[in-house]
């Protein structure tokens, strides 16, 4: 389900090479002109369309692509009045006649990799609000329409319109430009598209939807951006290959977490042999990388406590000792409800069910989510006390707003009352 | 054996919803192209097609009159053409139904090429 980055397929060939082409243009063109490059990109991907389709794809379709954006772009800038003095001074100079082949130098590998690099820095920018920076992210770099970006993140197709116009207007307003920040100020912005990374990742992997496909899409996209990152000696940082570790970790367990009809498997009766090797394989390999430095990140510890999963041959045989350290350490790093009831679990299967019910009542602020119910149901269950297993289960059904959620408490809920 | 030429005609309605797909939907249209065409010529009997740009001129009249066109005036823009071998008229027209065009309102126009034979 997830393109491993040396995947050469030319499956999602338009939406990848989309947001590569996008990027180059508005590096050309500048950021504030993001409309023009849409427009460019999207008259060559019709192109390609028409002729491909009766003539077959071609040898090097990218190439091709390629050759297709750059006349188009020439195109463009023959019609301009004013592009020498605006796009173009060194051209001018030169006085070379406007030839596609001038732009041979923006459509190189490494420069795509860059202008994409810059794309997603200017993304990130803290003026933007983050859930406009996400969509944004997905439409420009990542080639999604707004049709697909609403239906990934479960919101109506207006309110994505809404986020990519408040940030193209930010954009414009502030006269935001695609300059890579520097020194400090590039540490503090690369935390911000590592964030945005995180929550794209995140976005797609919360549970159970209708959709899943598209969910799955936003990991890859995830884990694309990402790889990007750790490729750039910009932004080849121990905490961008913790992210990496982190997001690969989980995308490995993204197929067996639901079943053919659509229902929630849970970690525990997962089949592990289904998970994904190559993914988990891609994962130490980043992992690795991240163990350079003195630096902690949350990713750091996430991508422990997912590899230790990973790592288990069976539920039982899970290391809760170092699943219970991490999150302690997790905890002070970065303290949330949500964190210490994770620790409390934890400390559940480590010391035993009734220590994992003490601490999770002990968490403040999660009242009225389905999953802390459902946690303590299950340690109650295990210490055999049917009447509040029943209750915390009933209350988390009543919480629960997915059916497929709703289905597994349910079934927790069942089994309890046939033994009890 | 005898040639037919498939004719491919847009609509307006599928001009327009060209321009809105996604670039996903964009290859997932190429996919249902590629797998049609892939079938008539797995049987062996696709001879050629060739794709037409949307930009051209019509010259007119004994005074040669140049226009755009005739996409100008005309609903239907022929997008390109398959030129296919098959026993008969119905084989052409049985063919031509499996055309993804026809999903996003296009037609096709299925003509038989004269032979000198005939």
């Amino acid at each position: 389900m997830i393109d491993l980055p040396a995947n050469t397929t030319v499956e999602h060939l338009f939406r990848h090479e989309s947001g590569k082409m996008l990027a180059v243009l508005v590096k050309l063109f500048g950021l504030s002109q993001v409309e023009i490059a849409e427009d460019i990109v999207q008259e060559t991907l019709l192109n390609a369309l028409e002729t491909w389709k009766i003539k077959g794809l071609p040898d090097d379709p990218r190439a091709w692509l390629y050759r297709s954006a750059k006349n188009r772009t020439i195109d463009y800038l023959r019609r301009e009045r004013n592009f020498k003095e605006r796009i173009a001074p060194q051209y001018q100079s030169n006085a070379q006649p406007l030839e596609s082949s001038w732009l041979d130098g923006y459509f190189l590998d490494s420069e795509i990799e860059d202008a994409q690099l810059r794309m997603m820095f200017a993304t990130c920018h803290p003026d933007i609000p983050l859930e406009s920076q996400l969509a944004l992210m997905l439409r420009t770099l990542c080639g999604l329409s707004t049709q697909e970006i609403a239906a990934a993140f479960l919101i109506p197709t207006d309110s994505i319109i809404k986020r990519l116009y408040r940030a193209k207007e930010k954009i414009r307003e502030e006269k935001l430009s695609l300059e890579v920040p520097m020194g400090q100020e590039l540490l503090s912005r690369l935390d911000a598209v590592l964030q945005a990374i995180y929550l794209l990742f995140n976005e797609g992997y919360k549970s159970a939807s209708s959709d899943s496909i598209v969910r799955h899409e936003l990991c890859a996209e995830a884990i694309r951006l990402g790889t990007l990152l750790g490729k750039n000696p910009l932004s080849d940082l121990p905490k961008t290959h913790a992210l990496m570790a982190l997001m690969c970790f989980h995308a490995s367990r993204l197929d067996s977490r639901m079943n053919a009809e659509g229902e929630i498997i849970l970690l525990e009766h997962q089949d592990r042999s289904t998970w994904n090797q190559q993914l988990i394989a891609l994962g130490n390999t980043h992992f690795k990388q991240s163990s350079q430095g003195n630096d902690i990140s949350v990713y750091h510890v996430e991508a422990a406590i997912a590899s230790y999963h990973v790592g288990a041959p069976d539920f039982t045989h899970t290391n809760w000792q170092a699943i219970f350290y991490c999150y302690n350490l997790l905890y002070n790093l970065s303290p949330s409800p949500v964190v210490a009831f994770n620790r409390a679990i934890a400390l559940g299967y480590a010391e035993g069910a009734n220590a994992g019910i003490e601490a999770i009542l002990k968490v403040e602020g999660l009242e009225k989510s389905h999953l802390y119910h459902t946690a303590l149901g299950d340690f109650y269950q295990k210490t055999g006390d049917a009447i509040s297993a029943k209750m915390a289960y009933s209350r988390a059904l009543e919480l629960a707003a997915l059916p497929a959620e709703q289905k597994v408490i349910r079934q927790k809920l069942n089994n309890e009352q046939k033994n009890g | 054996m005898e040639k037919y030429l498939l004719l491919f005609r847009n609509s307006t309605v599928s001009e327009e919803a060209y321009q809105a797909m996604s670039p996903e939907e964009m290859q997932a249209n190429l996919d249902l192209w590629n797998q049609w065409i892939g079938g008539i010529a797995a049987q062996g009997k696709l001879v050629g097609g060739e794709a037409l740009k949307n930009s051209g001129k019509v010259i007119n009249g004994s005074k040669h009159v140049v226009t755009d066109g005739p996409f100008a005036e005309s609903k239907e823009l022929v997008s390109g053409f398959l030129m296919v071998q098959v026993d008969n008229q119905e084989e052409a027209i049985a063919l031509s139904t499996g055309c993804p065009i026809f999903d996003i309102e296009g037609s096709v126009e299925v003509r038989p090429i004269t032979s000198t034979n005939q």
